[in-house]
């Protein structure tokens, strides 16, 4: 009685129509796009649902896409069915001016901590979560060190030619 | 009026009935790489505030510069208790998104590195968790076994604490002989270690005292902090990635995952416990498996990728494709295919994931790595709000709490 990835997608598709969009099952792990305002509206659906029980967030993340107008941030989730054995990931797209995006710490005790990390690399701002601090980086950083703005090394450095290593 | 009237005190400190302490130094991390701050009434524990991040190192930055087979040190020094099977995960990660496939050999080599490595990770832990309740001898009798795995480490790749072991495709060069014998010395004599420790502890009236009933948790709310791994076992909840979506042919072994019933500090000794000697049984499968194949299947220790796998240095003297590569490979130039993936293992402290996103330059585009540690730390202060002072010690290293791996 495995849950196939068709049915989640129908199920989904059935709730919240079209609203989900860009979905992709990248090496085998079911991949989609929610509207960033609907984030706990499909999160608690997917927990409820006695048919899906998304009950255990694996990780929650964020990845800058500079290139992406107006959605510069991506949140993502990476949600896990633990009796079918069933993974997904949900993603969330927020302008990097206005990065705000509801909180999950109501549903999962274990996203306080990865969403203070996601704020602290990336300045996503969870609203409404309990206690929304830096938690590996000093309180004092004025910036969000993972956003693709920050480069690892000073680049006007001209003593160097790192074109043949890495991203030059 | 003191002469340090400059001296401001936190407000309300004054006329406040309850002690704030600085809990520590226990675990060798408390040495300043995190801190608990405990609010005391009497030896009871009112509030617990964790700061983490002193040793925050930013692998995942650094990752998104580097080459792929440059980012195997970074992963040393997440979970350093057991090195290997962090670089065995990274190096799955990459065969993932590179579609390379590994020979049956590879694979139960890797099974053996990071079974051994899996023992020393609970080792260090079932070990210390005896110190903490007074009992220091065990550990230090059960150190010499892990000198004996570092020096299988060392046979296998040179190196015995932050390994950097393999490649990806495989391993740099087949096991040496050395290496198999004390493998086999392992198989044999740390049985007789580990029942020993065991016998001084498991049925010990303090040790049982101490441990039974403290720092519990039950399944609902363990899963609703993350947990996984030996922690959530403890909790009777039958979760192992081995199992539920198996790699380096996993599935080819016969093993048994232990559970606990009350998640408490007892409980997650037992489970670990019972892992190592599972993990000592899978290691000999493993063994019996690598030592039955025959002809030029006996020989393959990595797989055929010559992009990303480097060659053989006469061939690189001699050939020119080896030469092309071995430049390619050295100076980083290989262009990773884009594509998005996730890899979980089962690390020594739960599900240890690599989530990596590459655009199609020659690093990755973005890295991040889902930490155990990290995650289940934070219900430390659920753990211990209520307890003693003394439980609250004990119930840190029955995490095994690494701080390398939570901060990344």
């Amino acid at each position: 009685m495995a849950m196939s990835k068709e049915t989640i997608r129908q199920r989904l598709t059935e709730r919240f129509g079209d609203a989900l969009g860009e979905w992709e099952e990248p090496y085998g792990l079911l991949t989609f796009k929610a509207p960033a305002d609907a984030n706990l509206k499909v999160l608690n659906f997917l927990y409820d649902e006695p048919d899906l029980a998304f009950r255990f967030l694996t990780d929650l993340t964020a990845v800058h896409y500079p290139d992406r107008k107006d959605e510069e941030l991506c949140v993502v989730y990476h949600l896990h069915n633990l009796v079918e054995n069933v993974r997904l990931r949900l993603k969330i797209y927020v302008p990097s001016t206005a990065p705000n995006v509801y909180t999950a710490t109501g549903l999962f005790s274990s996203a306080n901590w990865m969403e203070r990390e996601t704020y602290d690399f990336f300045g996503v701002r969870f609203v409404g979560h309990p206690d929304l601090r830096r938690v590996l980086n000093v309180d004092e950083m004025d910036y969000f060190p993972l956003r693709k703005e920050y480069p690892l090394e000073d680049q006007t450095r001209i003593d160097k030619d790192d074109e043949m290593f890495g991203r030059g | 009026m003191s002469e340090h009237s400059n001296i401001r005190l936190p407000e309300g400190s004054i006329g406040k009935t309850t002690t704030t302490l600085n809990l520590g130094p226990t675990h060798p991390a408390t040495h300043g790489v995190f801190q608990n701050i405990l609010e005391l009434d009497g030896e009871r524990i009112v509030k617990a505030d964790a700061t983490v991040g002193y040793i925050h190192r930013a692998f995942e930055k650094l990752a998104e510069r580097r080459p792929l087979y440059q980012i195997t040190t970074l992963t040393d020094r997440l979970n350093y208790c057991s090195a290997p099977l962090n670089n065995m995960g990274w190096h799955m990660t990459c065969e993932k998104l590179l579609g390379i496939r590994t020979p049956k050999r590879v694979d139960y080599l890797r099974v053996i590195v990071m079974e051994l490595a899996r023992i020393t990770d609970h080792l260090i832990c079932t070990s210390i968790v005896g110190v903490d309740a007074g009992a220091f001898t065990g550990f230090l009798y059960v150190m010499q076994y892990r000198e004996l795995v570092y020096e299988i480490y060392e046979e296998i790749c040179g190196a015995r604490l932050t390994t950097n072991m393999g490649r990806i495709g495989g391993f740099e060069r087949d096991f040496s002989n050395t290496a198999w014998e004390k493998l086999e010395r392992f198989l044999r004599e740390y049985p007789k270690a580990q029942r020993e420790l065991e016998s001084l502890l498991v049925r010990n009236r303090i040790f049982y005292e101490r441990t039974r009933g403290t720092g519990g948790i039950s399944a609902e709310r363990a899963l609703n902090y993350g947990f996984t791994g030996p922690n959530l076992r403890a909790a009777g909840v039958d979760y192992d990635v081995r199992v539920h979506e198996p790699y380096a042919s996993y599935e080819d072994f016969d093993f048994r995952i232990p559970v606990g019933t009350t998640g408490d500090n007892y409980d997650r000794f037992m489970v670990r416990t019972e892992e190592i000697w599972q993990s000592l049984s899978i290691i000999e499968q493993a063994y019996r498996k690598v030592s039955e194949m025959k002809g030029t299947e006996a020989e393959v220790y990595h797989a055929d990728a010559p992009e990303y796998y480097l060659p053989e240095k006469p061939d690189v003297y001699t050939k020119m494709e080896a030469l092309i590569y071995h430049f390619k490979i050295v100076m980083g130039e290989t262009e990773i295919p884009p594509g998005e993936v996730y890899m979980g293992v089962e690390g020594g402290n739960g599900e240890l994931g690599f989530y990596l996103i590459s655009d199609g330059g020659r690093s990755p585009y973005r890295l991040h790595f889902r930490r155990p540690c990290f995650i289940y730390y934070q219900a430390y202060e659920e753990l211990i709000k209520g307890s003693m002072l003394s439980d609250a010690i004990i119930t840190m290293s029955s995490l095994n709490l690494i701080a390398g791996e939570m901060d990344a």
